[in-house]
C-alpha cells in the first residue's frame, strides 16, 4: 500500500495505490489524520484509482475518516474507484453517505 | 480424493494481519482451475479475507501467536467449498453476530458475515466460547440450471 498527499488550494487530495484490508488500514489512517492534525482543510478526496482491493477493513477506515472530517465540518469524496472496489463501496450503504465522482475535476465542477 | 472432489487444499498460517493477503491470493489462485469469471474471484477473495480478519481481529484479538486454516475443495460439480478455522476464544452468540452492522470493535462496519451471506450461496457458522471458530462457505460457479459438463 502507497498513499501520495496533496493539498489543492483548501483540498487534501490522497492518492491510495494496493490492497486495503485489515494490514494496511491502520497504516493508511495514520498518514492521513497526521496530515488532517497538521493542516486545516475543508475537503478530503480519496483516491481509490490505484486500489485493487478492498474488505471491511478498508470501509472501516474510509467510514472513519468520513466521521472525523465532517465532524470537523468538512466533506470527504471517493473518487476513480475501479469496478470491483464501486461494487464493494455500493454494498456497504457508504455511496449513501459519501460522494462517489469518476475525477477531482468532477468535484470541484460541484 | 474424496468422492465429488476435484482438487482440495488445506494449509495453516500464523494470525498475521500481512497473511490476509496472501490467504486471498491463494484462493483466488486456486479456485481459477474452475474457469471461474474474475467477478466470482473478486468475491472469493472479499469472502476468504473477510472470513480470516474475523478470526485475526476477534477469535484472536490481533495476537499474532494464532494459529488460522484455511481450506478449499473445488467439487466435480464447478463447487467449491471454503473453510476458514481457529481456535481462538470463539463467539457467545453466532446468530447476533450474523446480523448486518454488528461488530464487537468499534471502528468496524460489522459487515463481514453480510458479504459472506451475499457472494456464497451457504454460509455456516460454528463456534465455542475458548474452543474457536469454523466458517464453512459453499456456492456453485454454474449458471443456475446449467449442468457441469467436462
Amino acid at each position: 500500500m502507497h498513499v501520495d498527499l496533496e493539498s489543492v488550494r483548501d483540498t487534501l487530495m490522497a492518492r491510495i495505490k494496493g490492497e486495503i484490508d485489515l494490514a494496511t488500514a491502520d497504516d493508511l489512517r495514520d498518514i492521513i489524520d497526521e496530515r488532517l492534525k497538521r493542516e486545516k482543510y475543508k475537503a478530503v478526496i480519496l483516491d481509490l484509482g490505484g486500489v485493487s482491493f478492498i474488505d471491511s477493513s478498508g470501509l472501516g477506515f474510509i467510514l472513519g475518516r468520513y466521521k472525523r472530517i465532517t465532524g470537523q465540518g468538512g466533506k470527504l469524496y471517493i473518487v476513480r474507484a475501479r469496478p470491483s472496489v464501486s461494487r464493494v463501496l455500493e454494498l456497504s450503504g457508504i455511496k449513501k453517505l459519501i460522494p462517489v465522482y469518476a475525477t477531482e475535476n468532477e468535484v470541484f465542477q460541484n | 480424493m474424496v468422492a465429488g472432489v476435484k482438487n482440495w487444499v488445506r494449509f495453516e498460517f500464523p494470525s498475521l494481519p500481512e497473511n490476509i493477503a496472501f490467504a486471498r491470493a491463494c484462493a483466488a489462485a486456486f479456485a481459477s482451475q474452475l474457469d471461474c469469471t474474475l467477478e466470482e474471484i473478486e468475491e472469493l477473495k472479499l469472502v476468504v479475507s473477510e472470513a480470516v480478519s474475523n478470526s485475526i481481529i476477534h477469535g484472536y484479538a490481533q495476537r499474532p501467536d494464532g494459529v488460522v486454516i484455511l481450506e478449499i475443495k473445488l467439487g466435480e460439480q464447478k463447487t467449491i467449498d471454503i473453510v476458514v478455522e481457529d481456535k481462538g476464544c470463539g463467539i457467545a452468540d453466532v446468530d447476533q453476530a450474523l446480523q448486518p452492522a454488528y461488530s464487537s470493535a468499534s471502528d468496524r462496519m460489522g459487515l463481514g458475515f453480510v458479504f459472506m451471506q451475499s457472494f456464497m450461496e451457504d454460509l455456516e457458522v460454528t463456534s465455542e466460547v475458548g474452543v474457536g471458530t469454523r466458517v464453512h462457505m459453499a456456492k456453485s460457479l454454474l449458471p443456475t440450471g446449467e449442468d457441469y459438463r467436462e
